[in-house]
């Protein structure tokens, strides 16, 4: 008994519990100012001034809606499932959270003594795990909506389940292709890959860049494809019986997808903590390691940033697809793309196997 | 069917070239123009801090005039009240007993002075009625109120701070 609590490392569990801590408080602040910048965005790209009431630059309407969904009566349907219905956004925020426990945000840093990784889990199947946790975002949706018990709630649900696997199929093919000149499923080993190279998988892999981002816009709900939520077509989509914060919770955990599928897509095609034109490990070297480690750190954020902003930018640009065309476009046109995507990228593969011939 | 103008124009049905199906080159043509409007002026005016200048020949809230000697220039004649296409003004004259001669220019005056501000239209036809120069429309307009009778301006609202007991408040009504 003494001897296995002794042989657990206790201080590796305080760091990584410290790591969790620091990550979601991350995650939802930078949730919640994603909604402010959607709107500053939305309002920049209408030629209006977007929220500039509540503190500088409206820099508190974060805080003020907060506040605002707390203070809202909360309402459960008599005639809903009650269990399901409470369930449903907490499964929604649960699963957009855990995503980030695979992510790599920098090196690592040297403290006490230690050398902290700043990732919070690098298991070996990364990559299968950010898929088996992303599909389970589906069942956020499909029992926020199948509890309401309202027609509407459960089109919208029925609709954003049958997207969200259509498109991760594509999503799925696009990443083989990135596995076959990986070759792991580490993100953590991917990074580092890119880093050596000095050469960015969206280099690489276009094609599969392309149709990844577009999956990412599907499985986030975010506008071209926010079919789930149809305000004309479904008046509010799935969560429209909710209100307060559970409401908050399905709004909350689409910003937070967005900001874990911009992680993602840095990690995977655009070399993740990497600092661009700079090289990591003789900068370290000359600086030290904690200095590097926390401008890679920024040099994700900056990362994620861009990729956020371009998430918000595609929003307020585009208008939403039918729902053929959604389908057209994931059956039609982005699985056989990545499947050609995969072949092509298997056959250069071998042949570079092969010293470039058979 | 006969067209009914010269303007009308058929629709094309003709299919999309192989060029326009990838959709990808209008969606960054569609994208570099919200990108630019980000960078365009805006035509918002931050109201309460700033307002938009109003032309000189704005016809805003009235005001009763006075005299230089702080005398009220109405004799309650009701001249405007004929004139007033809307017929928002009502008023009751008085006679100016001895001793009110600081109060009121002429012998008779306006005891009671309302204007509906929800029947007015702003045409400023009262002060182009206005024999005595006593009724002339400012630069402001009627704020919020929370009741309909809050629109009925009565004498308080409408009369301009006496100039020799007020100077101060006179200055600011007159913008100066």
């Amino acid at each position: 008994m003494h001897l296995t609590l002794l042989s657990i490392d206790w201080l590796l569990l305080i760091e990584k519990c410290v790591l969790i801590l620091i990550i979601i408080s991350v995650s939802l602040v930078i949730a919640m100012y994603e909604t402010w910048a959607e709107r500053k965005v939305a309002a920049f790209m209408q030629d209006r001034r977007g929220p500039n009431r509540a503190g500088f630059g409206g820099l508190l309407q974060p805080m003020a809606d907060g506040l605002k969904l707390f203070m809202k009566e909360e309402i459960i349907p008599t005639s809903s499932s009650k269990f399901l219905f409470v369930l449903g956004p907490g499964m929604a925020m649960l699963t957009a959270m855990m995503t980030s426990a695979v992510i790599p945000w920098s090196s690592h840093f040297h403290l006490f003594g230690r050398d902290v990784s700043m990732q919070i889990a690098d298991v070996n199947i990364g990559i299968l795990y950010i898929f088996g946790v992303v599909s389970m975002g589906v069942y956020g949706i499909m029992i926020g909506g199948w509890a309401s018990n309202n027609k509407f709630s459960l089109l919208a649900a029925i609709r954003g389940a049958s997207q969200i696997i259509s498109y991760e199929l594509a999503m799925g093919l696009a990443i083989i292709a990135l596995l076959m000149i990986t070759g792991t499923l580490s993100l953590g080993k991917m990074v580092e890959q890119q880093q050596e190279h000095g050469l960015y998988n969206f280099v690489v892999q276009p094609l599969g860049f392309l149709i990844f981002l577009v999956c990412a816009f599907a499985e986030c709900n975010r506008t071209p494809f926010d079919l789930s939520e149809a305000e004309n077509e479904l008046n509010f989509g799935y969560h429209q019986e909710y209100s307060s914060m559970k409401l908050g919770f399905y709004l909350f955990a689409e910003y937070i997808n967005m900001f874990i599928s911009s992680a993602l897509m840095a990690s995977l095609y655009f070399g993740g903590f990497d600092i661009p034109f700079v090289n990591d490990a003789a900068f370290g070297a000359h600086f030290g390691q904690n200095p590097l480690a926390i401008l890679q750190v920024v040099s994700l954020f900056g990362k994620i940033v861009l990729f956020i902003f371009f998430f918000m930018w595609v929003r307020w640009t585009i208008p939403r697809f039918r729902y053929d065309q959604l389908m057209n476009l994931g059956w039609k046109v982005l699985i056989p793309l990545a499947l050609f995507n995969m072949l092509a990228t298997g056959f250069i593969v071998l042949l570079k196997a092969h010293g470039w011939h058979f | 069917m006969q067209p009914l103008t010269s303007r009308s124009k058929a629709v094309e049905r003709k299919p999309m070239t192989m060029w326009e199906k990838m959709y990808l080159p209008a969606i960054a043509k569609g994208m570099s123009i919200t990108f630019g409007h980000m960078f365009k002026k805006k035509p918002t005016v931050n109201y309460p801090e700033k307002t938009r200048p109003f032309s000189p020949v704005f016809r805003g809230l009235h005001v009763l005039n006075r005299d230089e000697q702080g005398r009220e220039r109405c004799t309650a004649c009701g001249l405007c009240a004929v004139a007033c296409p809307a017929e928002a003004i009502t008023m009751e004259a008085a006679e100016r007993l001895p001793g009110e001669e600081n109060q009121y220019r002429e012998e008779k005056y306006a005891a009671k002075y309302e204007i509906n501000m929800l029947r007015c239209i702003f045409c400023g036809l009262c002060e182009e009625a206005c024999p005595k120069d006593a009724i002339y429309l400012s630069e402001t307009f009627a704020p919020a109120n929370y009741t309909r009778k809050g629109f009925i301006y009565g004498k308080e609202e409408l009369l301009i701070p006496n100039p020799v007991t007020q100077p101060e408040e006179y200055a600011k009504a007159k913008g100066l």
